[in-house]
């Protein structure tokens, strides 16, 4: 995009399909490329975004992208959960919580240049970290892509239910113990209905309450206020005594 | 402008037909996790706005659902590397739910706070503040 200023695009696409012939060209790289740096830049715009209605734009984008990626790496349902569960469910409910709270105040909240320099320090620091273990180890650099997968929502969905259909990984035996997933799933099943009926308890309308209409509130009921009066004029007296 | 292009396009040849024919393995991936996780970690610092904050979160656990995703699968495992087989798409999955209940009560705390405070600044956030 920035150097279609400088160089005339069609041109350079010309000149990367001349150089790069379509035959060798793997579509597996080239989508992953596509979608990683769809993720990646989208990543970094919600860090950089001051807007809060622009970055859940953003991070929309971003899963939307990883999910992309999941679907590359053979992990079709993941890919499809991640789309329905995380794109449509919980970023809509994001997205409500930023209209519900957009006042024009709360919309851009700048962070100060010292902060921004110190967490753009660690994160530098963090992600040094990171892509030195990543390039470490070397047969994570060497894919072997003659591997045919079969789909993975079958074993999945029974290994849900606590039977493994799947292959065993390399280097287990077949005879070992390989639990199922059925636990998990119940406990996931309940924390999420306990989760939601909490959330829903905590969110629920009710008045708005302003320190002011506390005070209101507060100054309808004759004897409390004037205990509370009265400690906060002795109070102001002692304040007002100890600097005399 | 032309040779400018024609040079830049050779001086990129090796590069991109590098990109473009080598096989993706699982140190891409974890490249692309690292990079959601980091900033992830630093929108968590940043961010003033509560919503920021919860971003952030998001954009961590999908950094590391990456990662997972990345170990478990088959075409991207190496000659001789343990790999996580069908674990690691149903670890992923229930990172997904909770991700998907964690974001549902922190967005109620968030609402509560704004109903409360009138603010979403999580700097306000200092009653506790002895």
């Amino acid at each position: 995009m920035m150097s279609s200023g400088v160089i005339p695009l069609p041109g350079l696409v010309a000149a990367v399909a001349a150089a790069v012939p379509l035959a060798v060209v793997n579509w597996h790289s080239v989508l992953f490329l596509l979608f990683a740096a769809v993720a990646c830049a989208c990543a970094v715009a919600v860090v950089l975004a001051e807007n809060v209605v622009r970055m859940a734009f953003y991070l929309v984008l971003s899963l939307a992208a990883t999910a992309g990626l999941f679907f590359l790496a053979g992990a079709e349902f993941v890919g499809a959960m991640q789309l329905m569960i995380y794109v449509g469910g919980t970023l809509v409910l994001l997205v409500f919580g930023v209209m519900l709270t957009a006042q024009a105040p709360f919309v851009a909240i700048k962070t100060s240049a010292g902060d921004r320099l110190l967490a753009g320090m660690v994160g530098a620091a963090l992600l040094a970290v990171l892509l030195q273990a990543a390039f470490r180890v070397e047969p994570w650099r060497r894919p072997a892509m003659a591997a045919v997968a079969a789909p993975a929502a079958t074993p999945i969905g029974m290994a849900l239910l606590g039977v493994r259909v799947d292959e065993p990984a390399a280097g287990v035996p077949t005879a070992a113990v390989r639990s199922g997933y059925l636990l998990p799933f119940e406990i996931v099943s309940v924390h999420l209905l306990v989760v939601l009926v909490g959330a829903a308890y905590l969110a629920r309308a009710k008045r708005r309450r302003t320190p002011r209409s506390i005070d209101v509130a507060a100054s309808s009921v004759g004897p409390v206020v004037t205990a509370r009066e009265a400690a906060r004029s002795s109070a102001s007296a002692l304040v007002s005594g100890g600097g005399r | 402008m032309n040779t400018l292009a024609t040079g830049l396009s050779f001086a990129a040849t090796p590069l991109v037909a590098g990109l473009f024919d080598a096989p993706v393995g699982v140190a891409h991936y974890l490249v692309v996790g690292a990079i959601l996780f980091t900033s992830g970690v630093v929108c968590m610092a940043l961010k003033r706005n509560a919503l920021g904050v919860l971003m952030g979160i998001e954009l961590v656990l999908n950094g590391a659902n990456v990662n997972f995703v990345a170990f478990s699968s088959p075409y991207l495992r190496g000659e001789g590397a343990a790999s996580l087989g069908l674990d690691g798409q149903l670890i992923a999955l229930f990172v997904i739910l909770l991700a998907a209940a964690e974001a549902a009560v922190a967005l109620a705390i968030t609402l509560n706070f704004y109903n409360n405070h009138a603010t979403v600044d999580i700097d306000r956030a200092d009653d506790l503040k002895g």
